[in-house]
């Protein structure tokens, strides 16, 4: 198992490609919570796959104010056709060039198939990791783990 | 490994005894293909357990994939109100290919139940709390897609073909021992 970043840890910052001619960086959210969730790819054929479970959750997530980044290698144009068919109404990134630098930072890519770990990190306002977990790469890790995460948070 | 935050109670629909040795729990969503394929498998699974398996059934409806999720969810509630939770329940998932107000309408018919309060219901969304309940209890225990199981209050990981779920509550049963 890769070893991803733990709590305490200051969450590296990058910044990617989050529509085809648009680049966001993670600390232009600095001063909310940020969830983070590395995936190996788009278009996994299984209804509520993770980012389509990410999306039915995404109001619980709002209630801490928090903003969810989903970000694999695939590219914008591939993220934009994802997100119009999942209707996702979250961020997807291409962590696409350099190849998986973003989640290499985190100790997310899996280098062997050039892919991200099924990695999630919870960042709070201060840009500080409070929670990751890495879940085997063909189990959907669901949102307990993060809304715990949440819920933990300083207010 | 997620673990049912929500015990089985009350407001549940169950299938099977309180003290049955494995309670099967399954979260899932009338307009899923595979929950229709698990809703075949879920059947035999019964049938082979017979009073060792408690069944019960929660909504998780993934309402952003699926338009008529939400509303199927209610209309079985409806029925549940009125005793027909499982009738209602198989019908939908036997007529998931008709999904909508005509078909909720001549079921309620068919299983002597008002399709204008029905509709009613529906309309005021008097059991989208309880639908909403299901869901943020799931997503609570780590439901991760549908169908979704739990045994023994352990989320099942592994594929819900029937001989994994038999493997799996059999060795529940043995746990139990």
């Amino acid at each position: 198992m890769a070893s991803i970043l733990t709590a305490g840890t200051p969450a590296p910052d990058f910044k990617l490609p989050v529509t085809p001619d648009q680049r966001l960086a993670l600390s232009e959210l600095r001063g909310r919570p940020v969830i983070l969730a590395f995936y190996p790819a788009d278009w996994s054929p299984v209804c509520g796959d993770q980012m389509a479970l990410y999306n039915e959750v995404l109001p619980e997530f709002s209630k801490f104010n928090a903003e969810l980044l989903g970000i694999s290698v695939d590219g914008v144009w591939c993220h934009e056709a994802f997100t119009k068919d999942r209707h996702l109404k979250f961020p997807l990134l291409a962590d696409f060039e350099p190849k998986g630098a973003a989640a290499q930072s985190y100790g997310a890519y899996r280098k062997s198939e050039g892919v991200c770990e099924r990695a999630l990190f919870v960042i709070a306002k201060d840009g500080l990791i409070t929670w990751s977990y890495i879940s085997p790469i063909a189990v959907n890790p669901g949102a307990d783990g993060i809304l715990t995460a949440l819920e933990a948070l300083p207010k | 490994m997620s673990t049912l935050k929500i015990p089985v109670g009350q407001t549940d629909h169950i299938q099977g005894d309180e003290s049955a040795a494995v309670t099967l729990v399954e979260y899932g969503d009338y307009e899923c293909p595979h929950c229709a394929r698990a809703y075949s498998i879920v059947k035999k699974v019964q049938k082979h357990f017979g009073k060792q398996l408690r069944f019960v059934f929660r909504n998780f409806p993934l309402t952003e994939m699926h338009p008529n999720a939400e509303f199927a969810a209610e209309t079985t509630e409806f029925a549940g109100a009125h005793g027909k939770f499982w009738e209602m329940h198989d019908q939908l998932f036997e007529n998931q290919n008709r999904l909508g107000g005509e078909l909720y309408a001549e079921l309620a018919h068919k299983l002597n139940l008002s399709s204008a309060d029905l509709a009613s219901a529906l309309e005021k969304r008097e059991f989208a709390a309880k639908v909403h309940d299901d869901f943020s209890g799931g997503v609570r225990s780590g439901v991760n897609g549908t169908p979704t199981f739990f045994i023994n209050n352990q989320r099942h990981d592994a594929p819900f073909d029937y001989e994994d779920l038999l493997t799996a509550i059999d060795a529940a049963i043995t746990s139990t021992k």
